[in-house]
């Protein structure tokens, strides 16, 4: 059947004969088509090929069978073999003064070369005489060769010819030289930077073609610099608006949509251009509701308008009718049959929920519906949703679903992505550390190749620093047991070794032996990855010092001993090195050892003696015996350098200063609340808390320095009332806070369960929080007053604000009053516990921050205060304060950068908002949306 | 943006690509192959795009033919989808009810009229009549060019007779 369609087609196009196609090249075609196998097609190709290659250089070929072997390379190439003989002559072609063989020619050096191909330069020539050409059709053709194929270096060979075309008489000349121009400015920004005006100018075309084609570099341009495009909004906004009342040519109409596409791309610049600009955002929204309006949502094409203005929505500067329209169209989209318009409903739901997390409550079942649909585009789109609205409540849930799916998918790429993402989770949210470590265990286990080394490293140092010795412990048994499976990850096995080595023995429960055998099973197997095997030999070596420090003596198995044998001949050199120091130090007595590894000292700062200070005597002596003094090297040879070395030195003191400044800046702080013992000295600390070096290690990824002061002042206020919960999760004051909060349901339940969005936020800002403000309990407790002060003097006098930072510790009810008000805001179970009049100031101090946080988490740090707080209240204002420092240190940044923050709302509005409620006497429930604003 | 455009038969079959975005000869015969993989495998019903390498696929089967089309992570899949359904509206109208076979034995008609719709991996023009314009402008231009060659080569043919 499909035969005689064939045949069918080919006399039709016989009789037509404007193709001009020989019956060589349809039997070519015709072969390929019925060919049974890729080898069959191959086998046809390749004879062609060789065909095509002793035809192409006879003499004398007829122009029509030369542009018919042209088209034949093209279709060869197509299929995906090499062609390359005939580039040359595709070239030729387009050198050629007949229209149809140049098209021809334009069309296969498109096809074939690349813009970095060396032949390019043989056509800027006839790019060059083409582009004067009096035929616009020819300009055309060569203004589509000079988008495909004008590199950086021959931009300004056609520079000025292309703009002058922007000139061009024909609309589709000025189209066309407007996406040229576009291009150059996508390979090289400078060479067209002084030529933006044109496009501002191009904006105002009579024919919406150039119009619309204005608006690709207006896009770019405006994605990389905002603020010089403002005074286009009102433009963009009339031409969208004229678009909208189908005030262009019928022309562009599509599906009776008006000139969708344009439309698309308006609302894509105006995101750009009204996001975090109030002012401007308010010139859209008339127009976008508009379109929210007229929209069909019956065709693909409304929706996919539809969808553009959600995305325009939640970028621009939040309006509330609109977020409610936006929500609707999501709801249709998240209820439709098709997966398509799931699809984007879910991602509408990302990029909403960032300004109404309700949103996604309303839609937890389609959620869950399209998590568990066999389609793994939408799997996938879900799960990036869940990744944006993750927080402490229902990491365990979200986690652990990523991670059954990343098992069971091969694609590497994507699993790479969702391994990191487990882990950036887990390290941010982790409810306990039992829980991180099964996780990154998990995560390990099965995409231990695919996650980045620091990572790894990461989670070296997390141990190390972080974590207890009960901790440690269950790290060391989960390891022990993993340790016998097979075919483990490198990185993975890099890290266990690492963390038996340090720690294998550390409590007695297992013994040397016992933990070397496996070290040496592990070099066995994996006999030909070196960098394991190094981590081995250092482990091995690390427990064998252990031991001797211990007193104990080495007994070294039979095969580890073959190990060390096997390896001190071993192609690596620092493998070799590695098992010669080992045996040289096993050698060596218990002091010796100890000085050389100390026990658990991995995170424990070197101080390095650069003066050499403990060879002086032995300098000394050998100047008594007459030997010559040492001359610096720089001096010896007679090149004054010094300058070089000495402003290093300087640099280096400098640096040394800022750190030491640091600490500073943290002490009176913590002594201002009464609590001298608190110092970020790493020793002090030590004890209680494994090794917060902290303060050195500034690229900490999980703690922030604000909640690290938290932890730390906790502890060691309260020893004699110490949360025995807190003391177990050390690393993250959140994860404390969680493991109070009630165990979830169902899987809804777990998702949906809160809407404490400003926990993440608060973490995620945690990172930026500049170390030596957020510090300084004192600055930080004035700058929130003042952003309250800004925010809400309509309803409270300023001064009792403004004692909040400090009096209020000391000096209870005077402070009372506005607490009081703010109290009618905060949810029950927070009125409740602050019941306690002794304590109110120094429980509102937090609560204030957390009326912006939802009901778990202000339910839960109450909850985490309130233990100490009964006896001991000066424990509690610290903590309180702390917190309160967390949040409001963040709050700094977000004013600071909204920019930066795309996830939750604007924490101003929310003030404002908060402000606005209160003057208009509503009872303020704590779901409340907080981005709204009253208009 | 676009970076590339296939159109892969049912069988597997390339019927047409253009590439936007540099890919040597080998890294598009990988493309192909991993992408009609994965594409041809779909069920009917599942969505019509892709996350593949980092970027979206967009496809959308016509008769036994698929238009895919890869584009960048955070562009509108719906509008891609109407951009290929433009494309075979256009398509149509200029072959007249097009099928795989006119796009098999016409290939490089197909590319003109792509042509004239993206430009550098931008929608460049769309208003399906303008596009429609230009390729017949395009057309007569060639017919014209034809026979003036014809009848020159006649002239020069009874001249030296």
């Amino acid at each position: 059947m499909e035969q005689l369609k064939t045949i069918g087609r080919e006399l039709a196009m016989g009789s037509q004969g404007g193709f001009g196609q020989s019956k060589e090249f349809l039997d070519l075609v015709k072969s390929i088509g019925e060919a049974r196998s890729k080898a069959e097609e191959d086998r046809i190709v390749l004879s062609e090929i060789e065909t095509l290659k002793r035809r192409i250089v006879e003499p004398d070929i007829p122009r029509r069978k030369m542009k018919e072997y042209i088209i034949r390379l093209v279709y060869v190439e197509m299929l995906g073999h090499d062609a390359s003989f005939g580039y040359i002559h595709a070239v030729k072609m387009t050198h050629n003064d007949n229209l149809l063989l140049k098209r021809t020619g334009y069309l296969a050096v498109t096809l074939f070369l690349n813009e970095d191909h060396d032949l390019i330069i043989l056509i800027v020539n006839t790019i060059q005489k083409d582009l004067k050409s009096d035929n616009y059709l020819i300009v055309c053709a060569a203004l589509n060769v000079v988008c495909k194929l004008i590199n950086e270096e021959t931009i300004p060979a056609v520079l000025p010819q292309v703009v002058e075309l922007l000139g061009h008489s024909k609309e589709a000349v000025r189209k066309k030289a407007i996406m040229a121009l576009h291009r150059f400015y996508q390979k090289s920004p400078s060479s067209v930077s002084h030529l933006v005006s044109n496009f501002r100018k191009r904006l105002c075309d009579n024919d919406p073609g150039v119009m619309g084609a204005t608006l690709c570099p207006l896009f770019d341009l405006i994605t990389i610099d905002v603020n010089s495009y403002k005074d286009l909004v009102v433009s963009f906004v009339s031409i969208l608006k004229q678009i909208a009342e189908r005030r262009l040519p019928k022309s562009y109409d599509y599906h009776q949509m008006p000139a969708p596409f344009i439309q698309i791309k308006l609302l894509k610049i105006l995101a750009l251009l009204g996001s975090g600009d109030k002012q401007a955002s308010e010139h859209m929204y008339t127009v976008v509701g508009d379109i929210f309006r007229k929209c069909d949502s019956s065709s693909n094409i409304g929706n996919a308008v539809l969808y553009e203005c959600i995305s325009c929505v939640s970028a621009i500067y939040p309006n509330a009718k609109l977020l409610e329209a936006a929500a609707d169209v999501i709801a249709r989209f998240l209820k439709s049959d098709s997966h398509n318009l799931k699809y984007m409903g879910i991602d509408a739901l990302g990029r909403l929920i960032k300004l109404s997390p309700e949103v996604a409550e309303q839609h937890q079942l389609a959620v869950i519906d399209c998590l568990e649909d066999p389609d793994d585009t939408l799997k996938r789109k879900t799960f990036e949703l869940l990744y944006k609205m993750t927080k402490s409540s229902n990491v365990e849930v979200i986690v652990d679903r990523m991670i059954d799916y990343m098992i069971n998918i091969n694609d590497n790429h994507y699993k790479t992505e969702i391994a990191s993402r487990c882990v950036e989770l887990a390290e941010q949210f982790a409810p306990s550390n039992h829980w991180f470590i099964q996780t990154m265990n998990r995560v390990f286990e099965h995409a231990g190749d695919l996650v980045k080394s620091k990572v790894a490293h990461n989670l070296m140092r997390l141990i190390a620093e972080g974590f207890g010795r009960r901790m440690i412990l269950q790290i060391v048994e989960s390891y022990l047991r993993i340790i016998g499976e097979p075919k483990l990850p490198s990185l993975f096995l890099q890290v266990i070794c690492w963390v038996l080595g340090e720690y294998g023995t550390a409590d007695g429960k297992f013994s040397a032996s016992y933990v070397t055998g496996k070290l040496c099973d592990v070099a066995d197997a994996y006999s030909n990855d070196e960098i394991v095997k190094s981590y081995a030999v250092t482990a091995l070596m690390k427990l064998f010092v252990f031991e001797i420090a211990a007193g104990r003596k080495v007994d070294i198995l039979p095969e580890c001993q073959s190990l060390i044998e096997e390896l001190s001949a071993s192609h690596s050199t620092d493998l070799q090195q590695r098992v010669y120091e080992l045996q040289a130090i096993i050698g060596l007595d218990a002091h010796a050892v100890e000085c050389i590894l100390p026990s658990d000292a991995s995170c424990e700062d070197i101080e390095i003696d650069k003066n050499l200070s403990f060879l002086n005597d032995y300098v000394q002596q050998s100047l008594e015996k007459g030997a010559q003094p040492y001359i610096p090297e720089s001096e010896r040879s007679g090149m004054l350098d010094i300058s070089n070395f000495r402003s290093q030195d300087q640099h280096e003191a400098s640096t040394h200063g800022l750190r030491e400044v640091q600490q500073a800046a943290t002490v009176p702080s913590s002594s201002d609340t009464g609590s001298s013992e608190v110092k970020l000295r790493l020793d002090g600390v030590q004890k209680k808390w494994g090794r917060p070096t902290y303060s050195s290690s500034a690229a900490s990824t999980s703690n922030s320095s604000s909640q690290n002061t938290v932890y730390e002042v906790t502890p060691v206020d309260g020893s004699s009332n110490v949360n025995s919960k807190a003391r177990e999760a050390s690393y993250d004051l959140k994860k404390t806070q969680v493991e109070i909060s009630p165990e979830k349901q169902k899987l809804a339940a777990s998702l949906f369960g809160g809407t404490s969005k400003s926990e993440r936020r608060a973490s995620s800002t945690g990172h930026k929080v500049p170390k030596g403000s957020s510090h300084v309990l004192k600055s930080t407790a004035g700058s929130t007053t003042d952003v309250l002060v800004e925010k809400t003097t309509p309803v409270q006098p300023p001064p009792d604000l403004l004692d909040l930072g400090e009096p209020t510790i000391k000096d209870g009810p005077s402070s009372v009053d506005p607490f009081k008000q703010l109290e009618e805001l905060l949810d029950p179970t927070q009125l409740g516990s602050s019941a306690n009049p002794g304590i109110v100031g120094s429980t509102s101090a937090p609560d204030i921050m957390q009326l912006y946080s939802d009901k778990p988490a202000s339910g839960q740090s109450g909850g985490f205060m309130y233990p100490s707080s009964s006896n001991r209240s000066d424990d509690n204002l610290v903590s309180g304060l702390a917190n309160a420092t967390t949040d409001s240190a963040h709050n700094i940044t977000a004013a600071a950068h909204p920019s930066q923050f795309s996830k939750g709302p604007n924490l101003k509005d929310s003030l404002e908002k908060d402000a606005l409620v209160r003057q208009m006497g509503v009872t303020h429930q704590v779901k409340i949306p907080t981005y709204l604003k009253i208009c | 943006m676009i970076h590339f455009v296939l159109l892969i038969s049912r069988q597997g079959k390339v019927r047409l690509t253009k590439w936007y975005s540099p890919y040597s000869q080998k890294e598009r015969t990988k493309v192909i192959r991993e992408l009609s993989g994965v594409i041809l495998s779909r069920g009917p019903k599942l969505c019509n795009f892709v996350e593949w390498r980092g970027y979206k696929v967009v496809y959308k089967r016509y008769a036994s033919l698929y238009f895919c089309m890869c584009i960048d992570q955070d562009d509108n899949e719906l509008e891609v989808l109407e951009i290929i359904h433009h494309y075979v509206e256009i398509l149509d109208r200029y072959f007249g009810s097009v099928c795989e076979l006119d796009l098999i034995f016409n290939f490089h008609k197909a590319y003109y009229i792509l042509d004239e719709l993206l430009i550098a991996g931008e929608l460049q023009e769309s208003s399906k009549k303008t596009v429609a314009r230009l390729i017949a402008a395009q057309d007569s231009l060639v017919e014209s060019a034809k026979e003036q060659a014809s009848s020159i080569s006649n002239i020069i043919a009874q001249a030296t007779k």
